[in-house]
């Protein structure tokens, strides 16, 4: 039942820490085309390691495409060429026998590497902790068919919230821009009743770590969207801008 | 020794929590910054725990080794969350929820958890709707259910097939505003090697820093361990990379009693194998089982493509054995029904796989109706296989999922060591020797919201345990420990790599100590992983320093506690002399094959105490059912 395998020659971006110069080193590969992207990288590995050599440092948990652990840059491109997935979700038989194959890592100021394949991605954590969240305690909160939500409303804010937070949004914008990741909670809870009472400070606060944070700008080239293993739209940034205009009026309003 | 105390408080069943709540101690809000608290993992456990603790003012530190907390595998939750809120005036309640959980338990989980878990189970629909979680709602804009293996009613509560992503963001978004609120404080990228016992009490834990390979002390006083369950034993199973054991056995050789290791859940719908490379098993969410048919050929060795079976040359064996639950009876149940059919050579091309087919429904439905239920997981189908499940039945096969067993705990959720509480799948308490589909989100949470956050006040209150500082000379003793098992692995140098040996661990572990064990096999498991672990401190290669990021290092350090646990997991299988749930002996079977308990000798969870390698004392918890009486557990 196993088919025929590939033969392919694969550039691998190695650097031994943050601080270090980094660059590409050749394998030469035998892989099944049943094989994930990932599960060849572990066969170098095994080769590498077998051989007392270091692994190649790479991130994935899950491997079904929901953690948002993995994210290679495979020919130019973030989680590969195939639209929609991750690179968990990346086998091998996408690709031709023969092929030359570049790997990076994802490449922002804000995302600095941290050895071969491997970035810090925290930033985006520190951005939703600034108020990505509706400020409920535990307990005493109403029967959750209290509060109605029409279906293709919780329906927008499940396309939004389903942001895996990879970041290859941040990776495939030429700017380094994190405004799909930012858009897609703000979008969550500004569609949903619930994130009402905090809907203008919420975007405020994030907005405002978000730009400290080193993330550049949105120029509206809509690479975020077309490398977005989850088809987050764009439209929520536009919504975004828009409460973070409105923003600005009601907080205003507030103050005085 | 210790004693075994479940601390079951007294009362009709229904009242026992509410009792127990008002009878519990309670920390005065002022004097609750005065404690800390640590909480190693942040899935829906850990991050639940650490968000309602850091609300109510205590101090709590929350460690995970992923660079963020939303990494936990509860985010690869599919199907739903179970809540006996009876929204579809189907019949459920309270008790209807604790009684299908107990049986589906095969009468081995303590009846009052159990109870208890149903009880708040409709609290976490709420909070989560409070949070913003966007579950389906209906067209009149309230919640929408599926139904589930195990039960008779619709009461599964769901977020597309991304549910556990959708808690896990809500239960992370609760712990984010308590890091913002400087209530909590997030340790990322910090992996648990050893607790501090002082006294016999938990005091703090032993960190590796795995970015900078420093080994890190913390003191609290408690410590909370939700770090999730130990399938990846076996290599190949649903869980993800990185999840493992080390918290919990590493803790368990420092005292905590280790129950019910021989009861681990095999997943009965997951993508079957596609050869040597493979890292991992892929889940297809039990909900498909609402629409899909199960079935094989009824010809041994068919190698006709299944659009060319002829309806009436297939064999829907779920649906044939049992008539009342059919496509949605139990995992343990649907799991060794599929082996059973493999076994016999009328697998789908007589492999190791069986179809679940959804033909019909798309006829009856319409392929809108199917694709709006269950698009994403027949995506990720064709994505990983390469073919279209709406054109052809998808081919399923069963692979470890989950583990009911874990660290013994009370009542309190607090383990036999004072101050060292066990929440989620890394405790043994709600599931008995099977767990429901859609049960794990609900315990998680329950344990999180709910549970933990009234007995920790009763602790800290009662006991008044007393803050242990880093510099306590047990921290030290415990640090350089792990420190020089870290050097020791580095040391080898041998030929074999990490993965290779743990692949041979999980062939083990999969063939003796999986769907079907017997006296003999496990016998031999025991001496083939004895081996294996001292070819292991011989052989093994570790490149690399422990002065940096080093993943074979982490890898390493984990298959290490797999030994010990997949010894320990058949030592239990061995004294179990029974079948019940996901522990089935082939010796102990009815004639048709079903699971043959034997509740007058094994009504109890065996509770492990650790001895010196390879050695453990055994523990008996007797168990006793007043309210749901055990009967043979029957889907027919």
């Amino acid at each position: 039942m196993e088919a025929k395998k590939l033969n392919l020659t694969l550039n691998i971006w190695r650097q031994k820490s943050a601080g270090s110069v980094g660059s590409f080193a050749e394998y030469k590969v035998q892989v099944s085309p049943d094989a994930s992207f990932l599960e060849m990288l572990d066969e170098i590995n095994n080769t590498l390691e077998a051989k007392g050599e270091e692994a190649i440092h790479f991130e994935s948990d899950c491997r079904e495409g929901i953690c948002g652990t993995c994210g290679l840059v495979i020919n130019g491109q973030p989680h590969g060429p195939l639209p929609k997935i991750a690179t968990c979700q990346l086998h091998m038989r996408n690709f031709k026998d023969g092929e030359t194959i570049w790997v990076e890592p994802f490449r922002a100021k804000a995302f600095p590497v941290i050895k071969d394949l491997m970035v810090d991605r925290s930033g985006f954590d520190k951005i939703l902790q600034a108020g990505g969240y509706v400020s409920v305690n535990t307990g005493g909160t109403p029967d959750g068919n209290m509060i109605p939500i029409p279906k293709d409303i919780a329906s927008l804010a499940m396309d939004a919230a389903a942001c895996i937070g990879c970041g290859a949004c941040v990776a495939a914008c030429k700017n380094a821009s994190a405004m799909l990741f930012v858009s897609a909670k703000v979008s969550q809870y500004a569609l949903l009743p619930q994130g009402q009472p905090e809907r203008y400070i919420r975007v405020e606060k994030m907005v405002k770590v978000m730009d400290e944070l080193g993330f550049g700008s949105c120029t509206n080239t809509y690479a975020c969207e077309a490398e977005c293993p989850k088809g987050i739209s764009v439209t929520n940034i536009a919504r975004m801008n828009r409460d973070f205009m409105m923003a600005k009026i009601k907080n205003k309003e507030v103050e005085v | 020794m210790t004693k075994l105390d479940s601390k079951i408080p007294a009362g009709n069943i229904s009242e026992k929590w509410t009792n127990h709540k008002f009878n519990m101690k309670l920390v005065n809000p002022a004097n609750k910054r005065k404690f800390d608290i640590i909480v190693v993992g942040t899935g829906l456990a850990g991050a639940s725990a650490a968000a309602s603790l850091g609300e109510l003012g205590y101090n709590v530190k929350s460690f995970t080794f992923h660079d963020s907390a939303r990494r936990a595998h509860s985010i690869a939750a599919q199907g739903g969350i179970n809540a006996s809120k009876n929204y579809q005036n189907d019949g459920d309640s309270t008790f209807r929820l604790f009684y299908d959980t107990v049986k589906g338990g095969d009468f081995r989980a303590r009846e009052a958890n159990v109870h208890r878990l149903a009880e708040v189970s409709t609290n976490i629909i709420d909070q989560c709707v409070a949070q913003g979680v966007p579950f389906a709602r209906d067209y009149g804009g309230l919640l929408d259910n599926r139904s589930f293996g195990g039960a008779q009613v619709s009461r599964t509560f769901y977020a597309r097939g991304q549910t556990g992503q959708q808690l896990l963001l809500g239960a992370v978004s609760a712990l984010n505003r308590q890091v913002d609120k400087g209530s909590v404080k997030l340790y990322l990228r910090r992996e648990m090697l050893d607790i501090v016992v002082i006294d016999g009490a938990a005091k703090g834990i032993v960190v590796r820093n795995l970015l900078t390979g420093e080994i890190e002390k913390y003191s609290a006083h408690a410590v909370v361990l939700a770090t999730g369950g130990y399938s990846n034993v076996f290599f190949l199973s649903t869980n993800a990379m990185n999840c493992n054991a080390t918290a919990i056995w590493r803790a368990h050789k420092r005292g905590a009693y280790f129950a019910n290791p021989c009861f681990t859940q095999i997943h009965p719908t997951c993508l079957p194998l596609h050869g040597d490379a493979q890292s991992k098993l892929t889940l297809m969410s039990e909900s498909l089982r609402n629409d899909g048919r199960v079935w094989v050929s009824k010809k041994k060795g068919d190698m006709r493509n299944p659009t060319d079976i002829p309806e009436d040359e297939r064999d829907y064996y779920l649906e044939r054995k049992y008539p009342s639950f059919g496509n949605l009876a139990p995992r343990d149940i649907s799991s060794r029904a599929a082996k059973e059919v493999c076994d016999e050579g009328r697998g789908v091309k007589g492999g190791d796989a069986v179809y679940l087919d959804f033909s019909d429904a798309i006829n009856r439905l319409g392929q809108k109706v199917i694709e709006e239920r269950y698009g994403n997981l027949f995506e990720i189908y064709e994505t990983i296989t390469g073919e279209n499940p709406y054109k052809s039945p998808m081919m399923i096969y069963p692979a470890p999922h989950y583990t009911m067993g874990g660290l013994w705990v009370d009542y309190n959720l607090m383990s036999n060591v004072p101050g060292l509480f066990v929440l989620g799948e890394a405790n043994f308490s709600d599931h008995g020797a099977n767990r429901l589909g859609a049960s794990a989100l609900m315990q998680g949470l329950a344990d999180g919201y709910f549970v933990i956050p009234y007995t920790m006040g009763n602790y800290l209150a009662g006991d008044k345990p007393a803050l242990v500082k880093t510099d306590h000379p047990e921290f030290d003793k415990v640090a350089n420990e792990v420190k020089d098992l870290t050097d020791k692995l580095l040391s080898i140098k041998g030929k074999r790599t990490v993965d290779d040996i743990h692949k041979e661990l999980g062939r083990i572990m999969w063939h003796k100590v999986g769907m079907a064990r017997n006296e003999k096999g496990l016998k031999e498991a025991i001496e083939e992983i004895r081996r294996l672990k001292t070819e292991f401190w011989k052989n093994v290669t570790i490149p690399g320093s422990g002065d940096d990021v080093n993943q074979t290092l982490e890898r390493a350090g984990r298959l290490i506690d797999y030994f010990e646990l997949g010894e320990l997991m058949a030592v239990d299988a061995l004294e179990r002399n029974e079948s019940c749930g996901g522990h089935f002996r082939t010796e102990y079977q009815f004639e048709d094959g079903e699971a043959k308990r034997d509740d007058a000798n094994y009504s109890y969870v065996s509770a492990w105490e650790f001895a010196g390698e390879n050695k453990w004392n055994l523990h008996k918890e007797d168990l006793n059912f007043e309210y749901v009486k055990p009967a043979i557990r029957s889907y027919k």
